[in-house]
C-alpha cells in the first residue's frame, strides 16, 4: 500500500479532475467490476461477485462464475464494491473548502424565510470539497442551502461527477432550522425565540395555502401575481416536495411534527440529536430521519445531548434513517459521510445498516433509489471501490465509478 | 520481564526547602484522599499488551502498585504479587494511556483581547474540572493533556500539562517540577490568527518583528536576574519571566502555526533566540520535512477529515504523518478538542495509517512522542516499570473503527468504566452527556447527575 502521493496531493487532485474531464469515451466504455464481495444492497451481498457497466448503467450483476463479461469489457477489480455512496445532507459545492466569503453560498441571512432560493444556482461541481468526498466513494449529493436560517432555501440532489454532473433531483426539499441554530444574529431580529420561529412558519405556510388557492381560480384575470417565495411552498403543499426540518432538541423535534401533523407537509427530519427522546411520535408520524453525523462535536446548547447511537436507535425503532456529512463553518469544511458510517456501525447500527443508511435508505429518502442506491440492472452505474472493508478507517477507496465512468482511481 | 529498582521511590532534590517539602507531602495527600487505604497492587492480565517503547507482548501482564507500573512481560513469566487484584484482559489490548498535546477541554480561557502578548497569563487559574468535556477525555482513552490557551494571541498564554485524576480542583490534576511548581509550556500562534486591528500585527512580518522585540527584553531580563547581587536584579516581571523560562530551556514554547513559510519562521526565531519549541497543527509540515528533520524540531498534527476551512489549512494532508514518519521528524497527533473530540482521539491516527504512516509510529505519536513534547516522557507514555501507571483497556486493535476503550486506568486506579452507566454515558453521548459536574465524586451525598 502507497500513501496517496502525500509529498503533492494538490497534483494528484489536478491529475484525476484532468483525467475524468479528459475521457470522452468513457462514458460508453463497458465495465466488468469484479469484487471479492459486492453489496448489492438488494439481498445478500454476492462473493466474488461482477458488476457488468454498460453505456453508464448496470447491465448485470452476479456471481462471476455465472455471468458472462461482454468481450472487450474493461476489467476493474477491487476487494469489496458497493453502491456509490449517497450522502444524505451536506452543504458540499455551495460551501467551499476556502470558508472565505466568495467560495460560501450556502446561507443568505437577509431575510429569514426564502424557500424560493435554488441550490443549482449556486452549485459549484468544481468545488475542491465535491472532489475530495467523491474521492471516498461518494457519488451522490444532497446538498444545498444550509441550516441556519429559518427557511434558507432549496436543497438539489447531484452527482459528484461528470461535465455536467447528472442532477437527479433540481429541487429536492426546502430547508427549515428550528431552535436556536435557525435564530439570526441581533437583538432585534426575528425570529428571536422558538415560538416565533414555528410562529412565523406556521405564518407563511398559511400564506402559501391562501396563495396556492387562488392560483387554482379558473378566472386566470383574478390569479394572483407569480410569487417565487409562496409558490415554493405552494409545492411543499401540493406534497410535491418536502420539508427538510433541521431540529436537535426534543422540543424543536416535537414542534416540527406538530407542523407537519397541523399541515400534512412532507417532512424529512434533519440532523435530530435527540431524536432518541421521540422515537414513538417520530415513527408514528412516519417521518424520516437523516441523523447529523455520527462523529458530530457534542458542544453545548443545541448538541450537548448527540449520541453516536443515535442512529442505531431510530433503526431498531423502525425509522428510516441516513447518514449525513453534514454543515461545518470551520475546520474541517466537511466530513466524510464513509467515516460516519463507520462509526455508526460501530455504535449499534452494524455494517448492514450503516451501508444502507449511506445507499439504498439515503436515496429512498431523498426520492432517488429508482436511479442510485443500490446495484441493480437498469440503475445508473454509480459504484465505489475499496481494499477491505469499507467501515474501517484504514481500508482505502480505491476507485469510484460515476454513471459508469471511473472518475478516479484512488487510493484515499 | 522487566522490574523497577526495588522500593525505590522518585525523592525531592536536597535542595528544595523543608517546608516546601511538608507542603507538597501535603498536597499529595489530598490529591490521594486523606483516609485512603493502602492501595492493593493490581495485575493486568491475559491481554496483548502494546508497552510502546518495546515489542508488543501477545499474552502479557501488566503488574502495577502504588501507582507505578512495576512489571511489564508475558503472562506466566511475570511475577503477580499474592495480593494483587486481577484484571483479566483476555482478548484485550492494553497501551499506555494517550497523551495529547493539544486540547482546549475545561472551558479555561488564556489571554484576552486586550494585548497580542500576554506570557504571564495562565489557563490553570481558568480551567472548570468538572467541565464535562475533561471526563469524556478519559472515555477516549486520554490520561494526560497539555491544556491551551487559544491561537488568537502571539503569545496566549501558559498552557498547563494535567493528568486526569478524579480531582475536584486544578490542583489535583498538575504535574509539579520537583520545586512543586506547576508544569507547563507558552502557546504562541502564528499566520492569520493572531492578525487583526491595532495593537495586534495586522502582517506576518510585524507578528514576527513584535514577537522578537520581547524575546529581546526576555533576555535582557534574563541575563539581570543573573546578578549575583540580588540587590541589583530587577524587579520581578511575570511575562518577561516566562518567556525567560522559555530562554533557559525549562518552559516549551507550544507554537501554532499552519503554513510552510510560518513553520521555518518559528524555525528562524527558535534558531535566533534557542528556545525549545514543538510545532502544532503544522497543516503544510508535508511541504518542509527536510528543513523539519534538519532543526529536530518535533511536530504535532492535527488530523481533520477535509482540507480547507481556513485558507492556511487549504494544503492539509492526511498523509502528513507519514511524510514526517519518512523524514524522521518526530511526530504526535492532538485533538485540538473541541476541533476534534477526544472520545475519538484514536481515529487520528488510524487516519494516518490509511494515508501511510506505519502502525507503530502512529501509536507513538498518541504515547510517547507527545509525553517527549512535554518533558514527561520519564513519567508516562509507554509501559515500563517505573512509570506511572496510566493505561487504557481497549476492546481490539487501537487503529479499528470498531474498537472501544473499556477502561482507562490513572495511577493504577480506574477512571473510566465503559460498563458503568454514568461512564458509558459520557462515551456514548446522550440526554444529560453535556452535563457538567457529572462526577460521582463531585458534591458528596448529592445525586447531580
Amino acid at each position: 500500500m502507497s500513501p496517496p502521493l502525500p509529498r503533492r496531493p494538490r497534483h494528484l487532485a489536478a491529475f484525476l479532475a484532468a483525467a475524468c474531464l479528459t475521457l470522452p469515451a468513457a462514458r460508453g466504455e463497458t465495465l466488468a467490476v469484479m469484487g471479492r464481495l459486492v453489496h448489492t444492497m438488494q439481498g445478500a451481498a454476492i462473493p466474488d461477485g461482477v458488476v457488468i457497466v454498460a453505456d453508464g448503467k448496470i447491465a448485470a450483476v452476479g456471481p462471476a462464475a455465472g455471468t458472462p463479461v461482454p468481450e472487450g469489457a474493461r476489467v476493474v477489480r477491487a476487494d469489496v464494491v458497493t453502491p456509490g455512496l449517497v450522502d444524505a445532507h451536506s452543504v458540499v459545492g455551495l460551501a467551499g473548502w476556502l470558508n472565505q466569503d466568495q467560495d460560501q453560498d450556502q446561507l443568505d441571512g437577509t431575510e429569514p424565510i426564502q424557500p424560493e432560493l435554488r441550490a443549482i444556482d449556486a452549485f459549484n461541481p468544481r468545488e475542491r470539497l465535491v472532489e475530495w468526498v467523491r474521492g471516498f466513494g461518494v457519488t451522490t449529493l444532497h446538498t444545498g442551502h444550509a441550516p441556519g436560517a429559518l427557511v434558507s432555501g432549496q436543497t438539489m440532489v447531484v452527482k459528484t461527477a461528470g461535465e455536467p454532473p447528472t442532477v437527479l433531483r433540481p429541487e429536492a426539499m426546502i430547508a427549515v432550522t428550528l431552535g436556536d441554530t435557525g435564530r439570526p444574529e441581533g437583538d432585534k431580529k426575528a425570529p428571536g425565540t422558538r415560538s416565533k420561529s414555528v410562529a412565523m412558519l406556521r405564518a407563511e405556510l398559511l400564506k402559501a395555502a391562501e396563495y396556492r388557492r387562488k392560483r387554482a381560480d379558473p378566472d386566470a384575470a383574478k390569479r394572483p401575481a407569480p410569487d417565487l417565495r409562496l409558490e415554493a411552498l405552494a409545492r411543499v403543499l401540493a406534497g410535491e416536495i418536502p420539508l427538510l426540518v433541521t431540529a436537535d432538541r426534543a422540543t424543536d423535534i416535537a414542534s416540527a411534527l406538530r407542523l407537519a401533523e397541523e399541515t400534512g407537509v412532507r417532512m424529512v427530519l434533519d440532523s435530530a440529536a435527540e431524536a432518541y427522546l421521540l422515537l414513538d411520535r417520530i415513527r408514528a408520524a412516519g417521518v424520516p430521519v437523516i441523523v447529523h453525523p455520527t462523529m458530530r462535536r457534542a458542544g453545548s446548547g443545541e448538541t450537548e445531548n448527540a449520541s453516536f447511537e443515535t442512529a442505531s436507535r431510530l433503526r431498531a425503532a423502525g425509522i428510516p434513517v441516513a447518514l449525513q456529512s453534514g454543515y461545518e463553518n470551520y475546520v474541517p469544511k466537511t466530513r466524510v459521510v464513509l467515516f460516519e458510517a463507520a462509526v455508526a456501525a460501530a455504535n449499534g447500527l452494524e455494517a448492514d445498516g450503516a451501508l444502507a443508511a449511506v445507499t439504498i435508505d439515503a436515496a429512498r429518502i431523498l426520492g432517488v433509489a429508482d436511479r442510485v442506491g443500490s446495484l441493480e440492472p437498469g440503475k445508473d452505474a454509480d459504484l465505489a471501490l475499496f481494499d477491505g472493508d469499507p467501515l474501517e478507517y484504514t481500508t482505502h477507496c480505491t476507485g469510484v465509478i460515476v454513471d459508469g465512468r471511473l472518475v478516479s482511481d484512488g487510493p484515499r | 520481564m522487566r522490574t523497577a529498582p526495588g522500593g525505590r521511590v522518585a525523592g525531592l532534590p536536597w535542595a528544595v526547602a523543608p517546608a516546601i517539602r511538608v507542603l507538597l507531602a501535603l498536597l499529595a495527600t489530598t490529591a490521594a484522599g486523606a483516609d485512603a487505604e493502602p492501595r492493593r497492587p493490581r495485575a493486568f492480565v491475559g491481554g496483548r499488551v502494546l508497552p510502546v517503547t518495546s515489542a508488543p507482548i501477545e499474552a502479557g501482564t501488566v503488574v502495577v502498585a502504588d501507582g507505578k507500573i512495576v512489571a511489564v512481560g508475558p503472562t506466566g513469566q511475570t511475577p503477580v504479587p499474592a495480593d494483587a487484584e486481577i484484571v483479566d484482559t483476555t482478548g484485550r489490548v492494553v497501551i499506555p494511556g494517550l497523551v495529547d498535546t493539544h486540547s482546549h477541554v475545561g472551558g479555561g480561557r488564556g489571554g484576552d483581547s486586550s494585548a497580542p502578548v500576554q506570557p504571564d497569563v495562565r489557563i490553570l487559574d481558568s480551567i472548570n474540572v468538572r467541565d464535562a468535556g475533561l471526563r469524556k477525555c478519559v472515555a477516549g482513552g486520554l490520561t494526560t493533556l497539555n491544556i491551551m490557551p487559544g491561537s488568537a494571541l502571539l503569545v496566549g498564554g501558559q498552557t498547563v500539562y494535567v493528568k486526569l485524576r478524579r480531582a475536584d480542583t486544578i490542583e489535583g490534576l498538575l504535574y509539579r517540577d520537583p520545586a512543586g511548581r506547576p508544569l507547563g509550556g507558552l502557546k504562541m500562534a502564528n499566520g492569520t490568527n493572531p492578525q487583526r486591528d491595532a495593537p495586534f500585527p495586522g502582517t506576518r512580518g510585524k507578528a514576527a518583528a513584535m514577537v522578537r522585540q520581547k524575546f529581546l527584553a526576555a533576555a535582557e531580563y534574563r541575563r539581570k536576574m543573573a546578578e549575583p547581587d540580588e540587590t541589583k536584579r530587577p524587579a520581578r516581571d511575570l511575562e518577561l519571566e516566562s518567556l525567560a523560562e522559555c530562554l533557559a530551556g525549562t518552559r516549551v514554547v507550544h507554537h501554532h502555526t499552519h503554513r510552510a513559510d510560518d513553520i521555518l519562521t518559528v524555525l528562524r526565531l527558535r534558531e535566533e533566540f534557542g528556545f525549545r519549541v514543538v510545532l502544532h497543527h503544522v497543516s503544510e509540515a508535508w511541504k518542509v520535512p527536510g528543513e523539519l528533520a534538519r532543526a529536530g524540531v518535533p511536530c504535532s498534527v492535527i488530523v481533520v477529515d477535509s482540507p480547507g476551512g481556513k485558507i492556511e489549512a487549504m494544503d492539509m494532508s492526511l498523509a502528513t504523518g507519514a511524510v514526517l514518519e519518512e523524514a524522521g521528524v518526530p511526530c504526535a497527533f492532538h485533538t485540538d478538542d473541541p476541533i476534534t473530540d477526544s472520545r475519538l482521539f484514536l481515529r487520528s491516527a488510524a487516519l494516518a495509517v490509511r494515508a501511510g504512516m506505519s502502525r507503530e509510529k502512529a501509536l507513538e505519536a498518541l504515547t510517547i512522542v507527545g509525553a517527549r513534547m512535554l518533558d514527561l516522557e520519564a513519567r508516562v507514555g509507554s509501559l515500563e516499570p517505573g512509570k506511572d501507571a496510566d493505561l487504557v483497556v481497549l476492546s481490539g486493535d487501537p487503529f479499528s473503527a470498531r474498537t472501544k476503550v473499556l477502561s482507562t486506568w490513572i495511577e493504577g486506579e480506574r477512571v473510566f468504566d465503559r460498563d458503568d452507566p454514568a461512564d458509558r454515558l459520557l462515551a456514548v453521548g446522550g440526554y444529560g452527556a453535556g452535563r457538567d459536574q457529572h462526577a460521582e465524586w463531585c458534591c458528596a451525598g448529592g445525586d447531580y447527575r
